[in-house]
């Protein structure tokens, strides 16, 4: 079949009427004529009524339909009344079809200008705005362990030890990895400064006191952030996308007893565990650095014995318990705030996470300047 | 009824979840033109059965020809080549959810055409139209009713023209008028368009509103039981149970205190 190319031609007659021809093929691939480039001739020539006609079409396909749909929408908000009976009737049709409903007129809504969003004062508002939030989260969520507490909540049990182990056990592979490798950054660190003063056997005391004050809390809720904390994220976000957070709340259950308190005494309950786990490991790291530098086992473990002191234990143990309900504050609120759509819940568990790691930076800065102070 | 007027022709289809047989020798045309409806009790097999004919599940045995040719002795580019003709609506929507109303038809189109970025949105528009829909375009599926994502769905099916048009239960969870205005939508897109309609439903107004010939599957015998024009079917069908289910459970009635 011969193609031929798209043309329209508009023709006038003198009693304010038009007649709009269409030839050639108006098909994908070949170049048919815009809408923009003719209406400004429609516009000028300004007849009461248009008449297509469809003599000379040739092949058509969506393209057409789409320069028809334009023509029909811009002659209707300019009362030109259009007779189509004369186009294939197909295309007739389907114009009819499209034309039915009115086009939406979408709700104009202006967009902030790019400045404001650098502005620092909105910022700030913003980060206030978020504590606040998370305040208030956590109050309900204290409401909530207080009906825990008298027996009172909606909050199973089954659903604790799933979490639990999810949260416990699930987690040893990384955490092994994670702590034995901080032991030795930490024993290294040390070493190449205690050489110079052939104090190499301090480097125990180092490794002891760095994990079971700092680090051992520090990079267990690092990883568990990563880990759990944007898995609980994810699962709210999604629960919330799929309406059931929705119908948890119409059946009279609060979403923070059922949803919220497993999750976060889960990892109020692990996090301490794991950190005893991560700083025990962690030691063994620093002893295998430690023999390669000509100390012994038994030296190390001597040296390390002394430097065990219950304000240490005492310290990290506060920070695991203080990093798992930041964690699980900053997952959950994420999650149940999430919007509706799969793209909503990827942004909760990224939120989830960076909120979960600034606020554990910050509570770490926190609890050492107040022990420093106190003296402990 | 001669062969080469059937569109798309089912021979001897046995369905099986592994050992697990949901329809066995199923045997029917669908002819050209036909808005078919898959009809049954839920949890017979009719989804099951619309997998099979968008290749998505391997038959455990048969065959399931378009235009006399096999599907799945096909090699895989004549597959997609043939799918590219088909416009699908899933059951429970499978509209993208982090893409707005316009991105989720102007998907299609990107792949499947050289329209350029201005005729997409134009032909986005006109699809749009078509189910009502126009002014919609930056609106995610998360942000219009029930009715308004499944007739969004339906512009995305059709948004390459297609020559077969599936869809799964389309006016499931619709209030009666949005259900009946679907229906008119369906039937005058493939009256326009001249397109062959596949449909899982069993909501009874649209049977007997628009559908021309139809295939009842029974969950007890697993395999099918009616196959005919619906209206036909109510009042010739030798078995009860299809009588029955075009009734909605009068026709037992009548005939038990017959
Ligand atoms: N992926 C699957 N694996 C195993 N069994 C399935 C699967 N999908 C559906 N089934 C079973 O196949 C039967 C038919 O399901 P389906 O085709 O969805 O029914 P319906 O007619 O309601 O659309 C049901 O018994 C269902 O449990
Ligand atoms: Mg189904």
């Amino acid at each position: 079949m011969s193609s031929s190319t798209a043309q329209i031609q508009l023709d006038l007659d003198n009693d304010h009427g038009a007649k709009l021809h269409f030839a050639g093929d108006w098909v994908e691939g070949s170049a048919t004529p815009e809408y923009l480039d003719f209406r400004p001739q429609l516009l000028a020539s300004a007849p009461n009524t248009l008449v297509l006609s469809g003599e000379g079409l040739g092949e058509w396909d969506s393209i057409f339909m789409a320069f028809l749909l334009q023509l029909c929408n811009d002659c209707r908000e300019r009362d030109i009344s259009i007779d189509s009976a004369a186009l294939p009737a197909s295309a007739h049709r389907l114009l009819q079809v499209a034309t039915t409903v009115k086009p939406h007129k979408p709700p104009e809504e202006d967009s902030p200008p790019l400045l404001a969003t650098l502005n620092p004062v909105a910022m700030l508002k913003g980060v206030a705005e978020g504590t606040r939030d998370s305040l208030a989260f956590m109050g309900e969520v204290t409401v909530a362990l207080g009906r825990l507490a008298v027996g009172k909540a909606n909050t199973r049990f089954s659903d604790f030890l799933t979490f639990c182990y999810q949260a416990g056990p699930n987690a040893f592979a990384i955490i092994s990895l994670t702590s034995v490798l901080v032991g030795m950054i930490l024993a290294y660190l040390g070493a190449v400064q205690l050489q110079q003063f052939g104090a190499e056997i301090y480097v125990a005391d180092l490794v002891v006191i760095g994990m079971l004050r700092e680090m051992g809390a520090l990079m267990t809720a690092i990883v568990m952030a990563g880990r759990t904390g944007a898995a609980y994220a994810a699962q709210l976000g999604t629960m919330q996308t799929n309406e059931e957070v929705d119908a948890i709340s119409t059946m009279g259950i609060s979403p923070v007893e059922f949803l919220v308190v497993p999750r976060m005494l889960a990892l109020v309950a692990m996090m301490p565990l794991l950190t005893i786990y991560a700083n025990i490991l962690g030691i063994v790291g620093g002893g295998i650095v430690a023999g390669g530098m000509g100390i012994t086992p038994l030296q190390y473990i001597n040296a390390g014995e002394a430097a065990i002191d219950s304000a240490h234990i005492f310290v990290g143990m506060l920070k695991s318990f203080v990093f798992a309900v930041l964690i699980a504050v900053a997952g959950c609120r994420s999650g149940i705030n999430s919007g509706r759509s799969s793209a909503a819940v990827g942004q909760a568990a990224t939120e989830a996470v960076v909120t979960a790691v600034v606020y554990l930076i910050i509570a770490d800065a926190a609890i050492n300047i107040l022990f420093q102070q106190l003296g402990i | 009824m001669s062969e080469s007027r059937a569109h798309i022709h089912i021979d001897k289809l046995t369905m099986a979840y592994g050992d697990f047989v949901i329809q066995r020798d199923l045997s029917f045309d669908i002819n050209r033109g036909d808005i078919f409806v898959i009809m049954g009790g839920s949890g017979c097999g009719k989804s099951t059965l619309l997998k099979h004919m968008l290749g998505l599940i391997t038959p455990a045995k048969g065959d399931i020809a378009f235009n006399g040719q096999s599907f799945f002795s096909a090699p895989p580019a004549r597959q997609d080549e043939m799918r590219q003709g088909w416009g699908i609506t899933y059951q429970t929507g499978g509209m993208f959810s982090a893409m707005t109303l316009a991105e989720n038809v102007t998907l299609p189109l990107q792949l499947y055409t050289d329209f350029n970025r201005d005729q997409i949105a134009e032909v986005v528009a006109y699809k749009l139209a078509l189910v009502g829909l126009d002014g919609y375009q930056d609106y995610y599926p998360s942000e219009v009713s029930g009715g308004m994502r499944k007739r969004a769905a339906l512009a995305r099916a059709i948004a390459l023209d297609p020559e077969i048009l599936f869809f799964d239960e389309p006016s499931a969870g619709l209030d009666p008028i949005s259900s009946r205005l679907l229906d008119e939508l369906i039937q005058q897109l493939q009256e326009s368009t001249g397109a062959t309609v596949v449909m899982v439903t069993h909501e009874l107004p649209s049977i007997y509103g628009i559908a021309t010939n139809s295939v009842y599957l029974d969950a007890h015998t697993r395999t099918m039981i009616g196959y005919g024009d619906p209206k036909h079917l109510r009042d010739h069908s030798n078995e009860p149970v299809v009588r029955q289910f075009l009734t909605r459970g009068l026709g037992a009635a009548e005939d038990s205190t017959a």
